[in-house]
């Protein structure tokens, strides 16, 4: 049996773990219905971000959404970070079982 | 002996970490290490303070904090006039060294007490008191003049954030449970202190490794900024130390609260109330030369100004 799929949208963000409060504070805000957020590591821009403490950790922050609320999202997060974060950004197609889940 | 012992796993650390070792300590150990540090440095402060009448530390209390921001009030123009840097980072670096450290303050009370002299336990209330105003003080002198700061959300960053939060709830806890109550938890909080500070040392040494690349980009300027900051904030504290009439432990201390620059609840705050600051700055300054320049050279120091000052004054 072939179960439907549709497609929408995977909004991925990796940024500095400071963040977390206000990110989640903006998704909400902005009516996101779900995101899941993960310890991350690795290298960048910023040199090397090692989680050993807080200062140097990063978290990654994943939300399924349709198209219009990823444009929102990215075109929010854009404008409050960009210019002094480290944070990126980055959004592709995914294929769901329940699009109703990731709707408006 | 001139050195502490805890002070060789800061050593140890830095110096795995210089050498590239596969040596890491995971983020929820440095995280767990630091809830069983701040709570047991509070309830340690708490069982003193359960001893005086609180009333008679209100009035020490206001001059430790009003003395205490002169050194950001100091530190911003130097490094903003004399430094020449960007109005946002040199008040975020003034911040960081307003405010203070944590374990500077627990190695400085170890000091102490492997040299058999005492320090008023209340010390600890000041080193509660002394985290935010530097921090609010920096903010307010990155934004002169802008009226969109939004200092709702700061004060709840630093307030809520886990060293006021332990600090002050140890604080409370040891000052309710008195020294009788806090017995049965003795063994875990305050026989365990000295060991568990050696790992956070050592993780610290790591952490403070990895911080010295920035340093090499930050330059000298601030490279002796990091070491003569704290000599001045280390004198400021002894001199109003004795002027307050505190023990020669208790002036030691005073000079390293002075001294310390804060590394936990400051950079955290200043990254969100001031963006635009380069936090591998006052971070590298902070915990890649002061913290280290205090633990090895300033304690003792200032250990030695308090004896000669003592009595003077």
């Amino acid at each position: 049996m072939n179960l439907p799929l549709t497609l929408r949208k995977l909004v991925t963000v990796i940024c500095e773990a400071d963040l977390e409060a206000h990110l989640v504070a903006d998704l909400t805000q902005l009516g996101v219905r779900g995101y899941t957020i993960t310890d991350a590591r690795g290298s960048g821009a910023h040199g090397p971000r090692d989680a050993a403490w807080r200062a140097s950790a990063n978290i990654r922050v994943e939300l399924l959404c349709d198209e219009a609320m990823a444009q929102q999202v990215a075109e929010t997060l854009h404008e409050r970070y960009y210019a002094h974060y480290g944070m990126v950004m980055f959004i592709t197609d995914a294929a769901v079982l329940r699009p109703q889940k990731f709707s408006r | 002996m001139p050195f502490e012992p805890v002070i060789l796993f800061f050593a140890l650390g830095l110096l795995a970490g210089i050498v590239r070792s596969d040596l890491k300590i995971p983020g929820v150990v440095y995280e767990a290490l630091s809830i069983f540090l701040l709570l047991a440095i509070g309830l340690k402060g708490g069982v003193e303070l359960s001893r005086h009448p609180v009333a008679t530390l209100v009035l020490p209390a206001l001059v430790v904090v009003g003395v205490a921001m002169l050194i950001p009030l100091v530190a911003f123009p130097v490094l903003h006039r004399l430094g020449r840097f960007p109005r946002a980072d040199a008040a975020s670096i003034a911040a960081h060294y307003g405010s203070v450290s944590v374990v500077t303050f627990a190695v400085a009370s170890s000091y102490l007490l492997s040299r058999g002299d005492a320090a008023e336990g209340y010390m600890v209330v000041f080193l509660a008191l002394l985290e935010l105003p530097a921090i609010v003080l920096g903010v307010a002198l990155a934004r002169k003049g802008a009226t969109d700061t939004r200092w709702g959300p700061l004060l709840h960053e630093v307030l809520a954030g886990k060293s006021i939060v332990l600090l002050a709830g140890g604080l409370l806890i040891g000052w309710l449970a008195g020294v009788d109550g806090i017995r049965p938890l003795d063994k875990v909080f305050f026989d365990l202190f000295k060991g568990m500070l050696a790992f956070f040392l050592l993780e610290m040494g790591l952490v403070a490794a990895s911080r010295l690349g920035d340093l090499r980009r930050a330059g000298a300027f601030l490279l002796g900024f990091a070491m003569l900051m704290p000599l001045s904030g280390g004198l400021l504290g002894v001199v109003t130390g004795c002027l307050l009439g505190f023990s020669v432990g208790g002036v030691m201390l005073l000079g390293t609260l002075y001294a310390s620059a804060s590394y936990i609840a400051a950079p955290a705050a200043m990254r969100i109330a001031v963006p635009e600051a380069n936090p591998a700055l006052s971070i590298g300054a902070a915990l890649g030369i002061t913290f280290p320049f205090n633990l090895l050279v300033g304690i003792p120091v200032y250990h030695w100004l308090a004896t000669q000052l003592h009595g003077v004054l």
